[in-house]
């Protein structure tokens, strides 16, 4: 694994020597090709993606929607209490633990979420998050065709992420590309409002979803407290700096 | 009997620095972190008695955040950390256009997520802070189904109470998320540029 990895890592820094004259931003070295995988990822999403997801979320009753996710989440819950184990989080470990086993016996293997209702509450980690507590850096970012943002380290992570749940549900290659399909269509269902929302308010999508998943995903390894980084020198925000009297602070309406 | 005075006075005192030293961080604590809850509370509540929100009437919101959220926000400070190192070139009548627009899209962002809040809570998560401090931090966690989402906010003291400069959703800073988005804008038209940007930004979104 860690040699994978290694060699992954060295690929890419010679892949990315070529490019590295044009590119603005440390983190996103491949720039260039990201934008192609992302622009045909926008594409597909358009023309199948989402109109199955809006299909699927018109046919299909509810109960039955949050069933299926209900059924994943339980599945992925298991992944993120070995995970928490990983990171020498016992604790954590064994709540994701009791939440599995309250989902399936009570909640009908999966299909109700019980333990949110009795307070036991989901916390997520994958194997990538494991990769970062043992102090993997995230390295470049990369766009992956169909699935989207990740890094290098989280996409070498991926397929361990993916054996855990097609694993866990079926041995039959047949039925596992079809709960694979339909996991996909749940989570971009799930995502329908939020990515209306992504339209609107980025003023550059690509560059808003990379700075927002490198951010978000360095938040996830700390557990929602990273250290500071923020670089004060190009902050134009001195409170000194004409700055008018709070009696004229923005606060109040602009005419 | 003076002795008597001096040991008085001194224990007097050692009280009453020992009741500030008590009492301060307490007070300090109670205003960012009350601010929060009290405004989170009353925005939740609002939107969860009215049927006109959760149907996604955005003026409705967009009312009810300039009422409740707004008069609680350092705007201006908000859009020159965003800005970043441009916002002192930047001219009076171009920092207050930026200002506007900035905040039309954020209010817009606020009212999307808003419109999502059906059975939730806001939980404030344990507050550190110095009696003497003028920035913090205060956590919170909103709880409904699922996994609890993140809500961090930075404050500061100003002469007219706690105001927040920073909103953090799920990890993410807003500041800094708009931050290489308005470099790569300023890079490529200046400062009107960017404020092009983000009318043009504007008036698509309001238009769908």
């Amino acid at each position: 694994m860690k040699f994978a990895v290694r060699t992954a890592f060295a690929v890419l820094v010679v892949l990315a020597v070529p490019g590295s004259a044009l590119a603005q931003n440390a983190k996103d070295p491949i720039e260039g090709w990201n934008r192609v995988v992302f622009g045909f990822n926008e594409g597909l999403d358009k023309a199948v993606l989402k109109p199955v997801a809006e299909g699927y979320r018109a046919v299909v009753p509810e109960l039955v929607r949050s069933g299926i996710s209900n059924v994943f989440a339980n599945i992925g819950d298991g992944w993120s209490a070995i995970n928490h184990l990983l990171q020498g989080k016992p604790v954590a470990a064994a709540e994701m633990t009791m939440r599995v086993a309250t989902n399936t016996l009570f909640g009908i293997g999966g299909l109700f979420d019980v333990a949110s209702d009795l307070g036991i509450e989901r916390r997520t980690e994958d194997f990538g998050q494991t990769l970062g507590r043992w102090g993997l850096p995230a390295g470049p970012y990369l766009v992956l065709p169909v699935l989207g943002p990740s890094s290098l380290r989280d996409t070498a992570a991926l397929p361990i992420d993916l054996q855990w749940s097609a694993s866990a549900l079926t041995d039959d290659g047949a039925t596992s590309v079809g709960l694979t399909v339909l996991r996909i269509i749940d989570v971009r269902a799930s995502l329908l409002s939020a990515g209306k929302l992504l339209d609107e308010i980025a003023l550059d999508k690509y560059v808003f979803v990379r700075d927002g998943y490198l951010t978000r995903r360095r938040s996830q390894v700390y557990d929602g407290e990273p250290p500071a980084t923020r670089d004060d020198e190009d902050e134009g925000t001195a409170p000194t700096t004409n700055v008018p009297a709070p009696a004229a602070s923005p606060a109040s309406a602009p005419k | 009997m003076s002795l008597f005075k001096q040991v008085l006075a001194a224990a007097s005192l050692t009280l009453a620095v020992g009741f500030v030293q008590a009492q301060a961080p307490a007070a300090a604590a109670g205003g960012a972190d009350a601010l929060i809850k009290q405004v989170s509370t009353e925005v939740i509540d609002t939107v969860k008695s009215d049927k006109a929100i959760q149907g996604g009437d955005v003026s409705k919101i967009v009312a009810l955040v300039d009422s409740k959220v707004m008069p609680h926000v350092n705007f201006q400070r908000m859009t020159a950390s965003a800005v970043g190192r441009n916002w002192r070139s930047a001219t009076p009548e171009q920092q207050k256009r930026l200002q506007d627009e900035f905040k039309v899209l954020i209010v817009r962002t606020y009212a999307g997520a808003l419109t999502q809040v059906k059975d939730q809570t806001v939980q404030l998560k344990p507050f550190r802070a110095a009696a003497e401090d003028s920035e913090v931090v205060v956590r919170t966690e909103v709880r409904g189904k699922g996994e609890p989402i993140q809500l961090d906010y930075r404050l500061e003291k100003s002469p007219a109470g706690w105001k927040i400069y920073d909103v953090n959703v799920l990890g993410v800073w807003l500041v800094e998320q708009y931050k290489s988005s308005f470099a790569q804008e300023i890079g490529s038209g200046g400062v009107d540029g960017l404020i092009t940007k983000l009318a043009e930004r504007n008036k698509a979104a309001a238009k769908s």
